[in-house]
């Protein structure tokens, strides 16, 4: 993969960052989104969990079920904040 | 292979084991270890609402801020690590006559600590925070050197820079044991092996009561989950933190332009270790975000998450040596505004263990101050 291609769409994190926090020693799903915000955006990682997973488990020749998977966080899609607030509870 | 023995072993890789780390190595200080049983900031640390503020109501809090802020300031050059400080102010709010008196009484004492906060009418709110709804609103503090940095990075920032110094991190690495003679330390028996040391700092946060537990000492702490949400960035509205202790919530827009905020519920809230995240909050954080800054109804929340608040007595920190164990610092209990301290603490931390005093008095933060009944009553905060 080229270090311009984009992983993150929605944070536009590219592979070269994402390799760059590898290198340093990072080993966890958690631990690169941390420190590169992939999977933080407006999708919350939809687009970029599974790449990023392959990608670590290459990385460390390892299996890609050996690798930690991240906390899924509601909500599942976008709410607006007056949606939230209405007085509906539906 | 884990080492066998040190000289200082640090519990907790979270902002106050790494800021400790990084400033004991800083002093000189060798074979010192940090031990986290997940990975660097995964507990509270990497959770927080990432503001920093020096605007308190105790003279200690004040001067524990205003060197923490000092400290921020330089940071990123300091660690080699862009660590993002955005000061933007924090803006708090009164919605009561009562609140405005004491916010009053705050201001003499920043100012007399050389804290730049001042005292702002609703207009001179609005002003600050042009898409402000002065509903309800008396006037409030305003200080423009408060603010903001990523917490995530400046907790990888100190752990790396420790690392470069000689201290060695391990992660996933849980404490099972602590092994303790005649009020002495022996050991500390880990899932990857024992290490002897004689000195042990309690750094762990939302943990740091049942560390306490496994060396046979009694800390006066609890946890509660504190929870918090994001929204997608949108276009740059207004800059400062919004704050308001009476009507309970912090939110502000960050510098990539998402909506981040909380609120203290202690009535409610959960205590112990769960840091799932509830619906009530959300729906109840959006009521409290809109009604506040009403164009935000049309922004869409994309996450929530928890993390913990490590709750003390009079909700001020205990710092210092346990009374009943010698060598077993802690560093806890910092009720919600730990994060913002930590350049402070870590340092101070760092220089009571080495040199047996301290740079800026924390006598009054020790553990015995419960016994004594010498509690520190600190009015503002959420």
């Amino acid at each position: 993969m080229k270090d311009e291609t984009i992983i993150c769409r929605c944070e536009d994190i590219t592979w070269g960052e994402i390799r760059q926090a590898l290198e340093k020693g990072y080993t966890t799903l958690d631990e690169i989104k941390r420190i590169t915000r992939a999977g933080m955006g407006r999708c919350q990682g939809k687009t970029c969990r599974r790449i990023l997973l392959r990608e670590i488990a290459k990385y460390y020749n390892k299996k890609i079920e050996e690798i930690d998977i991240t906390t899924f966080r509601p909500p599942t899609k976008p709410v607006k904040l007056g949606t939230l607030a209405g007085d509906n509870d539906d | 292979m884990m080492i066998k023995s040190a000289d200082i072993v640090i519990i907790g890789g979270g902002i106050q084991g790494c800021s400790i780390a990084y400033n004991l190595a800083k002093k000189g200080a060798k074979n010192i270890v940090i031990l986290e049983k997940n990975t660097c900031a995964s507990g509270s640390s990497g959770r927080c609402g990432a503001g920093i503020r020096q605007q308190f109501g105790t003279k200690m809090n004040c001067i524990l801020a205003r060197e923490s802020m000092k400290t921020f300031e330089t940071l990123s050059e300091e660690l080699d690590y862009d660590i993002e400080l955005n000061q933007a102010g924090y803006l708090i709010l009164a919605y009561t006559e009562k609140e405005i008196n004491q916010f009053k009484k705050n201001v003499v004492l920043e100012q007399s600590l050389d804290i730049d906060a001042k005292m702002v009418t609703p207009e001179e709110a609005k002003e600050i925070v042009p898409c402000l709804n002065l509903e309800g609103i008396k006037g409030g503090t305003f200080c423009p050197t408060d603010g903001n940095v990523n917490p995530l990075y400046t907790t990888f920032a100190y752990a790396e820079a420790a690392q470069r110094l000689g201290v060695k991190y391990y992660p996933f690495t849980e404490v099972t044991e602590i092994k303790t003679e005649d009020g002495h330390i022996l050991s500390v028996i880990t899932n990857k092996g024992e290490i002897l040391t004689s000195i042990i700092v309690d750094a762990a946060g939302g943990y740091s009561g049942p560390v306490g537990k496994i060396a046979g000492v009694d800390i006066p702490v609890y946890s509660q989950r504190h929870q918090i949400l994001i929204t997608e960035p949108i276009d740059p509205l207004w800059k400062p933190m919004l704050m308001s202790f009476s009507e309970n919530y912090y939110f502000q827009q960050l510098p990539d332009g998402g909506i981040l905020g909380g609120f203290g519920d202690p009535e409610h809230e959960i205590k112990g270790g769960n840091i799932n995240s509830t619906w009530q909050f959300s729906r109840t954080m959006a009521k409290k975000i809109v009604k506040l800054v009403p164009i935000l109804k049309e922004v869409h929340m994309v996450r929530q998450w928890a993390g913990l608040y490590n709750i003390s007595p009079d909700a001020q920190p205990i710092l210092g040596e346990h009374s009943k164990l010698k060598g077993f610092y802690m560093s806890l209990g910092f009720s919600g505004h730990g994060f913002m301290l930590a350049p402070t603490s870590g340092k101070l931390i760092a220089e009571l263990i080495l040199d047996g005093k301290t740079s800026i008095p924390i006598d009054k933060l020790d553990i015995g101050r419960f016994e004594r009944g010498e509690l520190i009553i600190e009015p503002s905060v959420v």
